[in-house]
């Protein structure tokens, strides 16, 4: 992986100058407001937000699910509605958005984390995978087939979360028992109750002793 | 949440010069509790000095101390080999606080600076002194449950939230910053502050510092203790009351003895009485259960929270008990 501080794009605290100030003293907006019919056409297409929009951004590279992608995004972002908004990989839920409930959970450089609480500005060049970059083709996941076989789910919201921590918590080495499986899944909640079939679902993958 | 500038800082010099420039900035480590309190609108920062980059994430054994950078994240001090052996009543509490994922991403400075979870701080519809001071405060005569029994003011009834920061204040840790004007050192248990008439004021940080690292004496404490954390569910939920339980025996003889409390103060708040009173005494189960006794003894409630004067003290008697018996 790229160190984070080789990027030349990266904003860091040497050019800190802030993209708003730039506008502010640049007198862009000034300057239009001396010309009263571009200043009417710059409204009616909305120029002036356009162009504070594009200057607010930060550039962004990241991998998710084996792809490069290099964004302009608002520092603002978080991971979760890149996922979601931006690259539109919606397998990744939104539940609570406050790190209450794990649907949310991708794996960031191999660790599981929440990405509603994750801004996206702060993954330069992270290697993201998601509940999509799981299956090698058609062929699922084991733990994707091991909570079909489980009937590990009902509604199926909490499940992409639910799959992403049980890969993680086997590789941590905290699938041990079926007690240290329910301590280090409890990030992840299940409003319909299937936790019970979760729990089977990580044991056999776990028994299976396959590489994750 | 409202958008604002975001840099990275290269060095722990730098990062505070940058700060040091700036009204409304501020430092973002895991970002865990401040992205959640910024999404509410609960602080509203114009720049956030993200500080991953500095080299801050070492856990390293010195002489006669060990010696934890703040970026260290909460599930590798919680894991860590030498940690679990020296200092297992901080593994313990580590492993206590939250979920696995948020403990990948939360850091120890971070930790020990997240806000109170009380529900009238985090609504910006109702009063709060701590958000906005003089507001008045929702909790006292409102729903507080939650809240403090132990140092809590006219202003504010809140408990500092925290796991970790329990077994650090048990474990007599010194917490080590960098600001503008140089370098210090703060006592653990001096680090936090009680509410008084200024609850807007959670520590003793200074503006614009930057916690560095934090670092814990070595001690006998690896073998009798213990983390006792009661919730309203048994994983994934703040303490309704906590205690931090360090015994060092010998033919069942308190040599020494390190009581701490989470859920009951704007601080992790140190039983010292009830260590002073154990100590020298043979272990009992009434000795314990006196120990509690006169721990909750100037506990103050406030109608939501009365159970906790019971449910401290039997804690606090479970929390040796179990200590005791390993
Ligand atoms: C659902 C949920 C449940 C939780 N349950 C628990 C629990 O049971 N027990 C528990 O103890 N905690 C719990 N937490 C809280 C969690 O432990 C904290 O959010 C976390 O430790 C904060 O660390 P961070 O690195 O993410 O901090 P950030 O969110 O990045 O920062 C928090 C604050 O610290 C400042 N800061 C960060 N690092 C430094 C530094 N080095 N120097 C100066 N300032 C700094 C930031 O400016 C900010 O004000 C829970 C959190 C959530 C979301
Ligand atoms: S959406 Fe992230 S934890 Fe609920
Ligand atoms: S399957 Fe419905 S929330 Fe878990």
């Amino acid at each position: 992986m790229a160190s984070k501080k080789n990027n030349p794009k990266e904003v860091t605290e040497n050019d800190s100058n802030s993209r708003r100030d730039f506008i502010k003293k640049s007198g862009l907006f000034t300057a239009l407001a001396f010309t009263p019919p571009s200043l009417v056409m710059a409204s009616e297409n909305k120029w002036d937000e356009k162009i504070a929009e594009y200057l607010e951004t930060v550039p962004l590279s990241i991998e998710v699910n084996g792809k490069k992608h290099n964004l302009n995004i608002e520092p603002r972002t978080t991971l979760l509605d890149l996922l979601r908004e931006q690259l539109q990989l919606t397998g990744t839920k939104k539940g609570c958005d406050h790190g209450q409930c794990g649907a949310c959970t991708v794996h960031v450089n191999g660790t599981r984390i929440l990405s509603c609480l994750t801004l996206a500005s702060m993954q330069q060049n992270a290697q993201v995978t998601t509940i999509e970059g799981l299956s090698n083709g058609k062929k699922l996941h084991p733990m994707q087939e091991a909570f079909i076989k489980h009937d590990g789910f009902q509604c199926g919201y909490c499940t992409p979360g639910q799959i992403m921590s049980g890969i993680a918590c086997i590789k941590e080495g905290h699938a041990n028992s079926r007690e240290e499986i329910r301590e280090y899944m409890s990030g992840n909640i299940c409003r319909c109750g299937a936790y019970h079939n979760i729990v089977d679902a990580i044991t056999e993958v776990k028994e299976g002793g396959k590489e994750l | 949440m409202k958008n604002f500038q975001i840099i990275r800082a290269l060095s722990s010099r730098t990062a505070v010069t940058n700060i040091s420039k700036e009204k409304e900035a501020m430092f973002i480590a895991g970002g865990t509790n401040l992205v959640d309190l910024m999404k509410k609108n609960v602080v509203a920062p114009d720049k956030l000095i993200d500080i991953n980059g500095l080299d801050l994430k070492k856990i390293e054994f010195l002489k006669g101390k060990v010696s934890i950078g703040a970026l260290a994240k909460n599930s590798q001090v919680a894991e860590d080999a030498t940690i679990k052996e020296k200092h297992p009543l901080l593994s313990l509490a580590l492993a206590a606080g939250a979920s696995q994922q948020i403990r990948h991403m939360a850091t120890v400075g971070g930790n020990m600076l997240q806000k109170t979870r009380c529900s009238y701080y985090y609504n910006t519809d109702m009063p709060c002194n701590k958000r906005t001071p003089k507001s008045g405060c929702g909790a006292i005569g409102g729903s507080n449950r939650m809240h403090a029994v132990f140092g809590a003011s006219d202003s504010c009834i809140a408990v500092h939230p925290s796991d970790m920061c329990i077994a650090l204040a048990a474990l007599d840790a010194q917490v080590l910053v960098e600001g503008p004007k140089g370098k210090r050192q703060i006592k653990f248990t001096d680090f936090h502050r009680l509410p008084g008439n200024t609850p807007e004021k959670d520590n003793n940080l200074e503006a614009k510092e930057l916690i560095t690292a934090i670092e814990i004496p070595d001690h006998n404490f690896t073998k009798n203790i213990h983390y006792l954390k009661v919730r309203d569910r048994t994983s994934y939920a703040f303490a309704l009351v906590s205690v931090a339980a360090a015994l060092d025996l010998k033919n069942n003889v308190i040599k020494d003895v390190r009581l701490a409390m989470g859920g009951v103060a704007h601080k992790p708040w140190r039983l010292t009485e009830a260590e002073e009173f154990l100590k020298g005494k043979t272990v009992s189960e009434e000795i314990f259960r006196q120990a509690g006794d006169l721990a909750m003894k100037g506990a103050r409630t406030y109608g939501g929270n009365d159970f906790k004067i019971t449910l401290g003290a039997n804690t606090i008697t479970e929390a040796l008990i179990i200590a005791a018996s390993k």
